[in-house]
């Protein structure tokens, strides 16, 4: 039994970035934004979380800092793209190069230290219940938010008239306009948060996953997290099922190995894409459905005229 | 896109350099380095900038080094490394098994400077030397140890890819391993990938929820080390001394050293005594050396130097029979040692690795 909660327990931790990093992108999509620069607001979370940590010795304020500046980050993407009207893909793009370069330079003095652990929570009697208590009682914090984080979402978009607004800007944003909507605005917030969700997404990289600073360490998981963002159909309980799968498949492979089935290893640890892909495939053949969740103006830039 | 910019970017500094170099005509030596990684990857290439280093240290003013991190392994490496040799480097060292072709193409084009290809095989000019070393050696002093400290009698090893590099380490291990406990087993698990971090440590709690009590890794970061740290199992380090990231958990570690080759290179061209040399060295030259045994009994640290010192004397090479491959056929007979070329191509596993070898 121990087994089996410390493999679901591995799965929590290999899901939890993905699904904080694909929420925080799904709102922004959401809002007619395309911010490719995932993996670089990322990585400037897990280098600024990490560093605070080692300067404060808290790692509760270095994830703090990590959304700050993950938020930080993503506004030089929104002035680039929402106020000069730059092209989105391009500057993404440009968003993670520079992310990637930019942590390194930043991170360099915290090369090759142990870092601060984010501890798991320890609650006297609840934690030590027979098996749900270390899996529902007894992890960090940050996974607690990111499935918070996913119902919070689903019920801003869907259950608010803000959410409601939001999307409006992401499915036509002239029309939003037109209704006096501050199209701009909403955008600006909307790719905050997605920053701020890819910064935390990175503090529990460098705070939880691997205690430690390493230059490229995210190691292209905010691309996943954009996958996942397609993949559910920009809808957010999609998003925690494709992230779980995700993780599911990717600790999954490893046992598979350890255990020693006669599987060759390149094709298990290649299964976690593969079935992404499967699933896109499958989602692709419903076109209605598609249709009628992705935003309209995705990747748009908008120039309101007076 | 990412590696195009990384090599713009490369080049742009050396061409920036060059003209710092020729100022000065030439008076000093100059030597320069192309790595695959960052320098503070902790592994790999930490350890070849702590070479560069110790050539700075040894010769002072008499030379001058210059670097470039992130170079892709593909033809992208031809420009940085043609840039370095316009640049005034009298010697350049390529050090990842890719830049093999890139280096021979360089090496025609300027046959008055030395290249040196870290792990490769191809010498096709004068001017090119190879050079590599014995990891596999340290990886059979680390197969002993852990036969002797661990409880479940299974090992975990973290490989990447299925290289004879990888493949050596891995059947050397499991040689030294049965040297002490005839029935240990290994389980081993790949990553396809030399660095990222998340995925060494989910390896490491898969193969540690497996039931293995000892970890060691073919991978370049320290992320395995914490997670055996934090389950309290005992770990091996990798081309680095890992201690910091697991005080009670290191058992020891296979540092490469490559300063005394790189002393020895330089100081060859230096003396105008520099020639083609194609070599392999190991604990006997310095180039692999364990960090401190710690974190065990004295009885298991008095084995592991005794076995180190008899390795590094030559008194006794790893690969030696009787040896018998995984399918059950003989490989090495009583007292044979193995051939050079079976070792540099090795594809098939010994007896008592409980995995199958991805083709």
């Amino acid at each position: 039994m121990d087994v089996w909660i410390s493999i679901i327990l591995s799965i929590c931790a290999a899901s939890t970035p993905l699904l904080l990093a694909a929420t925080g992108e799904l709102v922004v999509e959401r809002s007619g934004v395309l911010n490719l620069g995932v993996e670089g607001m990322m990585i400037m979370g897990a280098v600024a979380g990490f560093a605070t940590a080692q300067v404060t010795g808290n790692p509760y304020l270095g994830a703090l800092v990590a959304m700050g500046a993950g938020a930080l980050f993503s506004l030089l993407f929104a002035f680039l793209t929402l106020t000069l009207v730059a092209n989105q893909v391009a500057t993404g793009l440009a968003l993670t190069i520079l992310g990637i370069g930019l942590s390194g330079m930043i991170g360099e003095g915290f090369v090759g230290r142990p870092g601060i652990r984010m501890e798991a929570l320890d609650i006297p009697i609840l934690t030590d219940l027979p098996i749900i208590g270390k899996l529902i009682f007894g992890q960090d914090l940050i996974f607690y938010i990111s499935i918070a984080l996913v119902f919070g979402v689903y019920w801003f978009l869907f259950k608010t008239r803000a959410g409601l607004t939001l999307r409006s800007v992401g499915d036509n944003h002239t029309s939003a306009h037109a209704l006096g909507i501050n199209v701009i605005k909403v955008r600006y917030l909307a790719v905050l948060f997605g920053g701020a969700c890819a910064g935390l997404a990175g503090a529990h990289l460098s705070l939880v996953y691997v205690p430690q600073w390493v230059e490229g360490m995210t190691a292209g998981r905010g691309w996943i997290a954009l996958a996942l963002v397609v993949f559910a159909s920009w809808r957010p309980g999609r998003v925690l099922v494709g992230a779980y799968l995700f993780g599911t498949v990717t600790i999954g492979q490893f046992h598979a190995q350890a255990i020693g089935i006669a599987i060759p290893a390149q094709f298990l640890t290649s299964l976690p894409y593969i079935a992404t892909i499967v699933v896109l495939v499958l989602i692709a053949r419903n076109r209605r459905m598609t249709m009628l969740n992705t935003p309209a103006s995705l990747g748009q830039s908008f120039v309101p005229d007076r | 896109m990412k590696k195009t910019l990384f090599a713009l970017a490369a080049s742009a500094a050396v061409m920036l350099s060059a003209g710092a170099a020729q100022a000065d005509g030439h008076a000093k030596t100059k030597a320069c380095f192309i790595y695959i990684g960052p320098t503070g990857d902790f592994g790999w290439t930490y350890q070849h900038d702590e070479g560069r280093k110790a050539v700075e240290a040894e010769f002072g003013d008499k030379v001058e080094t210059a670097f470039l991190e992130n170079v892709p392994e593909s033809a992208e490496a031809q420009r940085p490394i043609e840039a370095f040799a316009r640049s005034g480097c009298n010697i350049i060292f390529t050090t990842s098994f890719n830049y093999m072709d890139p280096t021979n193409k360089a090496a025609a084009k300027h046959p008055d400077v030395k290249f040196e290809h870290a792990t490769g095989y191809k010498r096709e000019h004068p001017n090119v030397s190879t050079y590599s070393s014995k990891f596999y050696q340290g990886r059979y002093v680390q197969g002993q140890i852990a036969a002797k400290m661990s409880k479940t009698g299974v090992a975990g090893y973290i490989a990447s890819f299925p290289i004879p590099e990888v493949v050596r380490g891995i059947n050397s291990f499991i040689l030294g391993a049965q040297s002490v406990n005839p029935d240990f087993k290994l389980k081993v698990v790949w990553v396809s990938t030399w660095f990222d971090p998340p995925k060494e440590a989910d390896a490491a709690k898969a193969l540690i929820d497996q039931g293995v009590d000892i970890l060691t890794q073919h991978t370049d970061s320290t992320a395995a080390m914490q997670v055996a740290a934090e389950r309290g199992i005992k770990a091996f380090g990798q081309a680095s001394d890992m201690i910091k990231f697991g005080p009670k958990t290191q058992l020891t570690a296979i540092i490469d050293d490559w300063a005394p080759y790189y002393k020895e290179r330089v100081k060859a061209v230096i003396d105008g005594t520099w020639k083609q040399q194609d070599v392999w060295h190991g604990m006997d030259h310095g180039s692999v050396a364990m960090a401190p045994y710690t974190n065990m009994p004295d009885d298991v640290a008095a084995m592991a130097k005794k076995t180190e010192e008899s390795i590094r004397d030559g008194s006794f090479e790893p690969f030696t029979g009787p040896v018998t491959k995984q399918d059950g056929t003989v490989w090495l007979k009583d007292g044979e040692k193995a051939d050079i070329g079976t070792m540099l191509g090795m594809n098939f596993y010994v007896k008592g690795v409980d995995d199958k070898l991805p083709k």
